[in-house]
C-alpha cells in the first residue's frame, strides 16, 4: 500500500480508538443543528430555501474544532519519540506531512456528511439551489483543508500539544478574522493584500453559490503553503 | 550488504558529537558499538538510519551514498531506537501490520511475516494487548519485533536488552547472533559481557572518536602486550622457588602474592610464554603445583583505560 494510505489509515483509526473522532462529530453536530434549527435568527427566519445559516455557523465551529484535532498529529509524535519511528521507516517527509493532512481532512469531510440531512430537509420545505448548496460544501471543506494546514504546521514546531492548539487558532484566526477586521480600516494596496488574504473574502460567496476558480486557488495556495512549511519544520529535526 | 562510515563528522553547535569516525561493518558481522554515554554511539547510528542528516562524511551502505538514496536504503534497514518509542494505544497487532505496510511488506506476506515475529520475539501472550499495557521487557521485544519486520538486511539496534529479565537476555542475544549470520548488525550497549558474547567485533568510542577496533581477543592483547600468570606452588621453600622463577628465562618480573602459600605472579617476557617453563621447573624439584592462572585483562579495564582521560 502506498505509504501515504498507510499513515492516513492509521491516523483515523487512532482518531476513533481514542473516542477524539467520535466527541468531535457529537459536539459539531450537535452545535451545528442548534444553531441552524433551533437558535436566534435560524433557518426558518431566513424565509429562504438555503443553508446558509448552517454554512455561517460552520464556518465559525470548524475553525474552533480543527486545531483541537490537528494539535496532537505532529507534536505527540514529536514528545514521545514515534517520529523518529515513522522518520527512518521506507517514508518521506513529504508522504508523512500529506497522510495526516488527509486523515484529518477525512475526518471533517465524514462530519460534514452528516449534515446532509440539512440539505434533504431544506429541500423538501421549499425551492432549493442545489447547485448553491454544494458549492457551499465544497467552500467549508476547501477552508478546512487550510485550517488542517495551518494546525499541522503549528504541532510541527512544538512539541506541546497546548501550544500547538492555540498557534493554530492565533493563524487561523489571523486568516479568518483578523486579516479582514483590519483590512477594511487599511487604505489602498494593503488593504487589497489583507483582503485577499481573508478567508471570509472568498469563502462568503462560495456560500452563497458562486464558485470561482480564484477563490478554490487561493484555499488549495494556502493549504499547499502549509504543508510545505510543515515539511520544512519536520526536515529541520534531521539537521 | 556492507556499511562503509568515511570520515563522518556531526557537529552540535561548536560541540562535535563525531568527530571524523571511519570504519566498515561487513554482511554476517555483528559489531558492538561500546562507549561511555554521550560518546556519540547514539548519533552515529541515527545517522546510519538516516534520521539525522549527514554534512560532513558520508555514509555508503551497499554501494551507495546514503546522501542520494535515502529513500531505497531506508527499506533495507532495520532501527531500534534508543528509548524504544511506541504507540501505546495501539494493539500489538495492528503496530506490526502498521510497520509492515510502511516497510512495503507485500500486502500477501505480511500475515505470516507478523506470525514469525510474534513466534521469534515471544510476544504471542500478549499480542492482542494495547501496547501501553505491556511490561518494560515486553515493550522491548515490540521494539524489536518492528525492526524485523521487514526482514531487513541491515539491523540497528540502540541498546537492545535494556529492560530485559537474564532469560529474555540470553533469548535476545541468541536471536542477534543467529540474524548476524546472514545480516549486517550493528548494537550499542553498556553492558560489557553482552558485547563479548554477541559481537565480532568492538567498536569503542569515546569523545566521537573511534580509540579501538577489534575482536576482544585483539582488544586484550592490545591492552596487555605480555602474558601474566598467577602460580601457586606448594610443598616447597619460599625463598627457593622465588629465585628459580626469577632465573627462568622466560619471565620478566615476579611478584610475591603471598609469601605463606607460596603464591606469585609472573609476567613474561614480551610474546613469550612462561607455563611450560614453570611446569618442568616444579617437575624438575619435585615442587607440587597448584595453580596456574593465565590472568586475562577483563574488557572493563580496557574500556576504562581508553575511555577515562
Amino acid at each position: 500500500m502506498n505509504p501515504i494510505l498507510t499513515i492516513t489509515k492509521r491516523e483515523l483509526a487512532s482518531f476513533f480508538d481514542s473516542l477524539i473522532a467520535y466527541i468531535m462529530l457529537v459536539i459539531f453536530l450537535g452545535f451545528c443543528g442548534f444553531f441552524t434549527w433551533m437558535f436566534g435568527s435560524d433557518i426558518f427566519m431566513r424565509g429562504q430555501a438555503d443553508l446558509y445559516v448552517f454554512f455561517s455557523w460552520a464556518y465559525l465551529l470548524l475553525f474552533l474544532f480543527i486545531p483541537a484535532l490537528t494539535m496532537r498529529l505532529l507534536a505527540e509524535e514529536k514528545r514521545v519519540g514515534t517520529i523518529e519511528l515513522l522518520l527512518t521507516k521506507a517514508v518521506s517527509d513529504r508522504q508523512l506531512v500529506i497522510g495526516k493532512f488527509l486523515s484529518c481532512w477525512l475526518l471533517i469531510i465524514i462530519a460534514l456528511a452528516f449534515t446532509l440531512p440539512y440539505y434533504f430537509t431544506v429541500a423538501t420545505l421549499g425551492n432549493i439551489d442545489h447547485g448553491a448548496i454544494w458549492c457551499g460544501y465544497l467552500g467549508l471543506i476547501l477552508m478546512s483543508a487550510a485550517h488542517i494546514a495551518i494546525g499541522l504546521f503549528a504541532s510541527s514546531i512544538t512539541n506541546n500539544q497546548i501550544v500547538a492548539f492555540l498557534l493554530a487558532l492565533v493563524i487561523g484566526g489571523l486568516f479568518q478574522y483578523i486579516f479582514g477586521f483590519v483590512s477594511g480600516a487599511m487604505p489602498g494596496f494593503l488593504g487589497e493584500v489583507l483582503n485577499y488574504l481573508d478567508f471570509n473574502s472568498h469563502f462568503s460567496s462560495m456560500a452563497r453559490g458562486v464558485i470561482d476558480t480564484k477563490d478554490v486557488v487561493y484555499f488549495l495556495s494556502v493549504t499547499a503553503l502549509g504543508l510545505l512549511l510543515t515539511e520544512v519544520s519536520i526536515g529541520r529535526l534531521r539537521a | 550488504m556492507n556499511i562503509k562510515i568515511q570520515n563522518l563528522t556531526k557537529r552540535y553547535g561548536a560541540q562535535k558529537a563525531v568527530d571524523d569516525i571511519s570504519f566498515e561493518v561487513k554482511t554476517g558481522e555483528i559489531l558492538g558499538f561500546l562507549g561511555p554515554n554521550g560518546a556519540g554511539k547514539t548519533t552515529t547510528m541515527k545517522m546510519i538510519t538516516n534520521y539525522l542528516e549527514v554534512h560532513e562524511g558520508d555514509i555508503i551502505i551497499d554501494g551507495k551514498s546514503i546522501k542520494g538514496h535515502a529513500g531505497t536504503l531506508k527499506r533495507h534497514i532495520g532501527y531500534l531506537p534508543e528509548h524504544n518509542p511506541l504507540y501505546t494505544e495501539m494493539s500489538v497487532l495492528d503496530y506490526l501490520k502498521f510497520c509492515a505496510a510502511l516497510q512495503q511488506v507485500p500486502k500477501g506476506s505480511i500475515p505470516d511475516r507478523i506470525r514469525e515475529m510474534v513466534r521469534v520475539c515471544g510476544l504471542d501472550r500478549e499480542k492482542h494487548k494495547n501496547i501501553g499495557e505491556l511490561s518494560k521487557g515486553y515493550r522491548q521485544r515490540v521494539g524489536l519485533a518492528q525492526a524485523m519486520i521487514h526482514d531487513p538486511e541491515i539491523l540497528i539496534l540502540d541498546e537492545p536488552t535494556t529492560g530485559l529479565d537474564p532469560n529474555q537476555i540470553v533469548e535476545i542475544r541468541d536471536l542477534i547472533r543467529q540474524i548476524g549470520r546472514q545480516k549486517t548488525v550493528i548494537l550499542s550497549t553498556h553492558i560489557l559481557p553482552e558485547v563479548e558474547a554477541t559481537c565480532d567485533r568492538i567498536l569503542i568510542i569515546n569523545r566521537g572518536k573511534i580509540v579501538a577496533d577489534g575482536t576482544s581477543a585483539t582488544l586484550r592483547k592490545q591492552a596487555q602486550g605480555q602474558e601474566v600468570l598467577r602460580v601457586r606452588i606448594e610443598e616447597g621453600d619460599h625463598e627457593g622457588i622465588y629465585a628459580a622463577l626469577q632465573n627462568l628465562y622466560t619471565t620478566q618480573l615476579v611478584d610475591v602474592i603471598d609469601a605463606d602459600t607460596n603464591f606469585y605472579e609472573i609476567q613474561s617476557v614480551t610474546d613469550m610464554s612462561s607455563k611450560y617453563e614453570v611446569f618442568k621447573l616444579c617437575v624438575a624439584n619435585g615442587w607440587i603445583l597448584t595453580e596456574m592462572t593465565p590472568f586475562e585483562t577483563k574488557l572493563e579495564d580496557i574500556f576504562r583505560d581508553l575511555t577515562l582521560n
